[in-house]
């Protein structure tokens, strides 16, 4: 397994958001995780990354053989988990590229290789950037700094292309996109599936889900996973709504 | 540091052996002012009447006047006849003898600055080849420079080589009766740098000097004036750095440009000062008046000053737009981190017509430490069209920290814009977070955040002094968060 979650509950401020919820991922697989607002889809995806003002108060996720509980935020991040965020945040004169250098040069420290070619290390960027039909304007300006939120969502999934994660979470990438945006940021994950990347998808909605398809879909209501299945699940979802598979779930 | 401190004590408590006149290579005056002592002072530097007789007009001054107390600057009183006045170079003998007795933490921070290895031993007061002098000015160019008629020299040499041109400018942008620091340092200053460019001349490379301090060495009261003549232009990088001492030091420096018609100055700072440890224990007091005139008309005078070391930094570089059509800017980081304390801006004055001035401040603040902008506008009824933009911004970490700004506007003329922008922060979690997701340390995060929030004034410092204040930033705030 890639990720194993076992009976993890996550409180936030004193309040229990993720109450005793398993998951197990393997190498390659995509999952997708839906659910009602407040169901604490982001709440996971947060945790998992390590943020500090989500605390675990029971559970065990193991990653890679490691326990990733124990791990710093940038450890994670160095050993290939990458959060594309729901709103990612501006950091004023810190350009795009700069920012990617540092992150590519942290992991290649931490794996005792030398610094990236900075000629090299243009020349991937630019092929990345031309995949997710980004300007190369991008690339210099603050990162997310004046970016539509659109752009910030692409922006996203272009480090993710640079950083070639081993595990890629992506928390509500697909809202507030027209369909243009969301076919782009579907294709940038679908280059990165190469039988060894996961994906965990977080949505609110099925759309994404015709354009990166899934190999499993779970849906996440009151802190757990209440059902889970195939791609036909979203579908059913989409037609039925929540409110069916959450009474079934506690009928 | 122990020792060390004990032998500054020692060194400052002495009573005086060797009577008055002794070979003051290894001697240091006792503490104490009075008219004997500049005497003195202007005896051992060889000065001409006139410049003695300007030195006591100063202290006479000096004595009527009290200490300012109304910046946001919380500080022990000073005690003015505490301090020695000259000290010449510490004895050889008592300095570390190399690199390996020089404590390992002060050499680290060299080394992050990028400060190359001999001059890390300079700084380090180790006693090789180096100069002790509160002053260093670059020869080795001297010839190239005097070929284009630049006269770039101590400012003890120009009052002996070129005493004209000190009598005519000394004191004519910062009066000695200034302010109090200012006259103090207009009694006893011991040196500095001095630098003319004539008429029509480009200055074919950047000046610089390093200030440095020593130990209750010379240094603390420099002088500095730089006078562009017409249609000529300068850039002028000074660094500051003095060693880590456990007591607190005064510098009161005085800082003069004087642009003509046409003329330009670019100055530069890198001041970094020792700020004092963590509790706030030692670090230099730095009391500093600099001031720029743009006396002629189409002249131009930049100020961009890195502000990273000092126990507590007072000073406000400023511009008179006297000229027509003169143009003075302020680009400023002033960082302060554990107990330090900064109260640090400019001031634009507009007298001529169709001035433009230009302010852009950024603060950041860390620790327990207290940041504050102040700063004036003023605008004469003759600044026809005169016009500001002015920006203040300031970045906390933690929550123990203070960002103060003090933006004080005098208009007196309808036709004046003047635009104000403000704004403070904080390093946000979220950023942070961002960053750490990404892979990257705490450490370097921080660093590359606070380096995109000075980027606007770091681009205005040449090249080489671009890096030095990237490392002195990520040097001076390390352990700020987490």
């Amino acid at each position: 397994m890639l990720i194993e979650i076992n009976n993890l509950h996550v409180s936030v401020k004193g309040t229990e958001i993720i109450k005793g919820l398993n998951l197990s991922i393997g190498p390659g697989e995509v999952h997708a995780i839906m659910g009602p607002n407040g169901s604490g889809k982001s709440t996971l995806a947060q945790a998992l990354a390590g943020r500090s003002d989500y605390e675990i108060t029971q559970g065990s996720v193991r990653y890679l053989e490691q326990d990733l509980l124990e791990m710093a935020p940038d450890e994670r991040a160095r050993a290939g988990l990458f959060l594309s965020f729901q709103y990612p945040v501006e950091i004023p004169g810190v350009s795009n590229v700069y920012m990617l250098k540092a992150a590519l040069n942290a992991r290649r420290k931490a794996a005792d290789q030398p610094e990236i070619d900075s000629v090299e290390f243009m020349r991937f960027v630019k092929e990345k950037a031309a995949l997710m039909e980004l300007d190369k304007k991008f690339l210099s300006r603050g990162v997310n700094e004046g970016f539509s939120g659109g752009e910030k969502k692409r922006n996203e999934i272009f480090q993710m292309a640079v950083l070639e994660p081993k595990f890629g979470i992506l928390d509500e990438t697909d809202s507030g996109l027209d369909i243009d945006a969301l076919k782009v940021v579907a294709n940038g994950v679908n280059l990165q599936r190469d039988g060894q990347r996961s994906f965990l998808l977080i949505t609110h909605y099925q759309r994404l889900l015709d354009y990166v398809q899934p190999d499993y879909v779970h849906v996440l209501a009151d802190g757990q996973i209440v059902k889970s299945g195939d791609k036909g699940l979203a579908l059913e979802l989409e037609e039925h709504g929540y409110d069916d598979i959450l009474a079934a779930a506690n009928g | 540091m122990a020792s060390k401190q004990q032998d500054v004590k020692d060194l400052v408590e002495r009573k005086y052996q060797h009577g008055f006149f002794t070979d003051i290579e290894s001697d240091t005056v006792p503490p104490g002012l009075d008219e004997d002592v500049i005497r003195f002072i202007s005896q051992k530097k060889e000065e001409p009447q006139f410049m003695l007789d300007w030195r006591m007009k100063a202290f006479r001054h000096w004595q009527t006047m009290t200490e300012p107390n109304w910046a946001k600057l919380n500080l022990e009183p000073i005690d003015y006849q505490a301090i020695s006045y000259f000290s010449a170079p510490k004895s050889k003998d008592d300095g570390p003898k190399s690199l390996d007795e020089v404590d390992p933490k002060l050499l680290e921070t060299y080394e992050k600055l990028g400060i190359p290895l001999h001059e890390r031993a300079r700084l380090a007061g180790v006693a090789v080849d180096a100069v002790f002098d509160s002053v260093s000015v670059a020869t080795t160019f001297k010839g190239k420079l005097a070929d284009a008629g630049v006269i770039f020299c101590s400012f003890s040499e120009a009052v002996k080589d070129h005493p004209e041109l000190i009598e005519r400018y000394l004191g004519t942008v910062v009066p000695q009766r200034d302010n109090f620091f200012a006259a103090l340092n207009s009694a006893v200053f011991t040196d500095g740098s001095f630098v003319y460019i004539p008429k029509g001349v480009r200055c074919p490379m950047e000046l610089s000097t390093y200030f440095r301090i020593n130990a209750a060495n010379t240094g603390q009261f420099e002088r500095t004036l730089i006078i562009a003549a017409e249609g000529s232009h300068v850039s002028y990088l000074e660094g500051c750095t003095a060693p880590q001492r456990d007591e607190n030091q005064l510098h009161a420096a005085v800082v003069e440009l004087v642009a003509e018609k046409d003329a330009q100055i670019k100055y530069s700072t890198v001041q970094n000062w020792y700020p004092g440890d963590e509790e706030g224990r030692g670090g230099i007091y730095n009391f500093v008046t600099k001031r720029g005139d743009c006396r002629g008309d189409n002249s131009k005078i930049s100020w961009t000053q890195v502000e990273a070391g000092s126990a507590i930094t007072w000073k406000y570089p400023s511009c008179i737009l006297r000229g027509n059509n003169s143009v003075g800017e302020f680009y400023s980081v002033a960082v302060t981190n554990n107990m330090q304390q900064a109260d640090t801006g400019t001031k634009m004055i507009h007298i001529g017509k169709n001035t433009t001035s230009t302010i852009v401040s950024k603060g950041i603040s860390a620790g327990r430490a207290q940041n504050a902008y102040r700063g004036l506008v003023k605008i004469f009824p003759t600044a026809d069209n005169a016009r500001n933009y002015t920006q203040c911004d300031s970045l906390l970490m933690g929550d123990q920290c203070g960002a103060h700004t003090f933006p004080y506007m005098e208009i007196k003329n309808p036709n004046a814009i003047v635009e104000h922008e403000a704004t403070t922060s904080k390093i946000g979690d979220d950023q942070l977070f961002y960053c750490l997701q990404r892979g990257i340390s705490e450490e370097d995060a921080v660093n590359m955040i606070v380096n995109g929030f000075c980027k606007e004034v770091f681009r205005e410092l040449p090249m080489e002094f671009a890096v030095e204040a990237q490392n002195l930033m990520n040097v001076s705030l390390e352990g700020a968060v987490g």
